[in-house]
């Protein structure tokens, strides 16, 4: 059985050109770039041309990049790091539909007695601006944590506005990136965040790299001590081939980036369109207008997400779901919940999640055997017949 | 993903049992959309009077299905008493098992049998809870049943009770009356300790609880943690629960559990109330 992999927004494949250019750096060029001798210090030039071309990737300086181990420390280290340079007088502005790596530490830091305002989004997943510029409003420095994409149902922020109104209100302001960065353009001139966060393995390199973007003139408190490394910023040995690999893979996403737009922009709008059209009770959850090129979130009614995934599973087909079950946990997705999405959607939602190596027939095959999927999960369920059933909602 | 057993998977993807029934002798429904969860089970009997046809209709992930599907193959060619006597575990077991977490899968099937036997003994509709006290309001489950699934399963902790039916799985405000409920049926299995002189004997207020409860960190529990080069740091006390921090040498000390339930716990509950449950910051 084919795998059909419909979920590059969890993470994504290795591109074998990245596996490529790391491999020299685990058994023949494996010093470290720190050491006082030729072997090692030939990797460091390794490193710096990596870094290099990641900064022009978001047209970022060289020195404004941080190599870390994923997004959720870059995310991390944004949120502690700017906590305690400003001190707990320090409010802390963020949306209810982040990542956890960004809710995670923005809670934390409430425990520890900061201010923590958690700006809501609409039925479509946008953000309350209005809420978004009374939090700005009051004296006192503010730490702003907004997701450029939304991991979920690929709504893309007004990031230009929303940085724009917390510069104006004087706040630092970090965004997690990781969602946007290799799919639509990030340029940090344009986009003047002053932090940003992305992660190697969503576009196409390894788990366990992440960037962290620091622009100059932004200041942190270090959130990882130990070593010299990354200018003092981030201690710990460099994952040379990994960044040597980050390195590889942002330069095949700026290469297609366009082309690749467009074409997952098409293989999506065939898939979410096709299913509307072949499964009844179906919808999509999130902004379609401004949302990324790759994702769609649909939401079948009456029936439920781990359900489904099980039965698309049983075919090779490999999706997320936003259900309760799934998770472990017993609410839905906290981003789902947070749109407003009617009670009989909620738990039937299912992300659909392209890159650049899927093709036209698995969208065919996907569409041809979705249907029946809900159609099975819907003879068995009770709801969606018309039928008033006795039962205490 | 889940680690379904074979037996769950078989049921799930070919589930038995499926639609409903024209005049059904009892007909049960429990859940709805918004729990994520729903089953309707309807039965007739023959003529004498077991259960010759059972049908349901279920709205759930993969094992509250599995848990229906098995459920009606349980209780074919059963009488009524025979069938009332299926517990929860009963069905689990039947599965081959149920992952922690899914154990309230195998509990809506339970409570789909019952309803369903009480509507053919009554005529009536059993909305539950109507007479019960509700405890759990993100859920709607009622005192009784949780009393039911810890007296059942031998459950000792809110967790597993938030497995087993859900209860304090949502917004966990009800988590100290469930962690209350626990404690009332592990109480009445033991006989009481001997009444300490400390020990208030009437209600405290919020304000004198608090007090107690810094006091005895103070005089019980800070100096016993300090021997072992450890403190300790009251964070927030809201109703039973009450948060704290490790320090020094406790800070990520593999034992700080067994130091948390077995010495903390156990002085606050002794001095305290027996209702309180000591969390860890972050927990
Ligand atoms: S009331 Fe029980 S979890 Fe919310």
């Amino acid at each position: 059985m084919n795998t059909i992999y419909f979920d590059n927004n969890a993470t994504t494949c290795v591109a074998p050109e990245v596996r490529d250019a790391m491999m020299p750096f685990f058994n023949d060029l494996y010093g470290n770039p720190s050491s006082m001798h030729v072997f090692g210090g030939q990797v460091a030039k390794h490193v710096k041309a990596a870094r290099e071309r990641i900064a022009a990737f978001i047209n970022a300086d060289p020195s404004e990049i941080v190599f870390t181990s994923c997004g959720t420390e870059s995310d991390n280290m944004a949120l502690h790091g700017s906590a305690e340079l400003l001190g707990p007088q320090a409010k802390i502005i963020t949306s209810r539909v982040e990542h956890p790596a960004v809710l995670g530490p923005c809670r934390r830091l409430k425990d520890m007695g900061f201010r923590e305002i958690e700006i809501p989004v609409d039925g479509v997943g946008q953000l309350d601006l209005d809420a978004f510029r009374e939090a700005l409003k009051g004296h006192g420095p503010a730490i702003v944590s907004l997701m450029w994409a939304n991991n979920e149902t690929g709504v893309i922020f007004p990031m230009e506005k929303l940085v724009e109104l917390a510069k104006e209100a004087g706040a630092v302001i970090h965004s997690d990136a990781v969602q946007v960065a290799g799919k639509l353009p990030v340029d940090v001139k344009k986009m003047p965040v002053d932090m940003l966060s992305i992660s190697g393995h969503k576009l196409h390199a390894p788990k366990g790299i992440g960037i962290f973007y620091l622009r100059r003139g932004t200041r942190l408190k270090t959130f990882m001590l130990g070593g010299h490394q990354e200018n003092g910023r981030r201690g710990g040995t460099e994952n040379v081939p990994y960044i040597v690999g980050l390195g590889k893979a942002v330069e095949l996403a700026a290469a297609n980036m366009a082309e690749e737009s467009r074409h997952l922009t098409r293989l999506r709008d065939k898939l979410e369109n096709g299913l509307l059209a072949t499964c009844p009770d179906a919808r999509v959850n999130g902004d379609r207008a401004h949302r990324l090129p790759n994702t769609t979130n649909m939401s079948f009614e009456y029936i439920e997400g781990e359900a489904i995934l099980y039965h698309m599973s049983d075919l090779g087909i490999c999706a997320s779901t936003g259900s309760a079950c799934a998770a472990g946990s017993l609410e839905p997705s906290h981003v789902i919940r947070a749109m407003g999405v009617p009670f009989t959607a909620v738990h039937g939602s299912v992300r659909f999640s392209l890159s650049r190596y899927n093709t036209e027939a698995e969208v065919d095959y996907v569409l041809d055997h979705m249907p029946k999927i809900v159609h099975k999960l819907r003879d068995l369920s009770p709801f969606g017949k018309g039928d008033v059933l006795p039962v205490n909602l | 993903m889940w680690n379904y057993s074979e037996k769950v998977m078989d049921h799930f993807r070919n589930p038995r049992n499926v639609g409903k029934i024209e005049k059904p002798d009892g007909t049960g429904t429990v859940g709805s959309l918004a729990c994520g969860d729903a089953l309707t089970l309807m039965f007739k009997l023959d003529a004498d009077k077991r259960i010759v046809d059972v049908k349901f209709q279920t709205f759930g992930c993969a094992s509250a299905i599995a848990s229906s599907s098995a459920l009606t193959e349980m209780v074919v060619g059963k009488t009524i008493e025979e069938a009332e006597k299926i517990t929860n575990k009963d069905i689990a077991t039947f599965l081959g098992g149920l992952p922690d977490q899914k154990m309230h899968c195998s509990v809506m099937g339970r409570e789909a049998l019952e309803a369903a036997i009480h509507n053919y003994r009554t005529g009536e509709t059993m909305i539950k809870n109507l007479e019960d006290h509700i405890v759990c309001t993100c859920f709607g489950v009622s005192e009784n049943e949780i009393r039911r699934v810890v007296t059942e399963n031998s459950l000792t902790t809110v967790d597993e009770v938030t497995n087993f039916c859900k209860a304090g799985g949502g917004c966990g405000m009800c988590q100290d009356d469930i962690q209350k409920i626990i404690v009332s049926i592990r109480d009445a299995k033991i006989p009481p300790a001997p009444a300490v002189a400390d020990k208030p004997q009437k209600k405290l207020s919020n304000l004198q609880k608090i007090k107690l409860i810094e006091e005895i960190i103070d005089r019980e529990i800070r100096p016993q943690l300090k021997k072992d080069g450890g403190d300790i740091e009251l964070l927030d006390i809201v109703g039973d629960r009450v948060t704290i921090a490790f320090r020094g040498m406790c800070a990520g000390c593999h034992s700080a559990d067994f130091t948390r339930q077995d010495f903390i716990e156990a002085k606050l509950r002794e001095f305290v109330d027996p209702a309180i449950a000591v969390v860890e910051e972050g927990e």
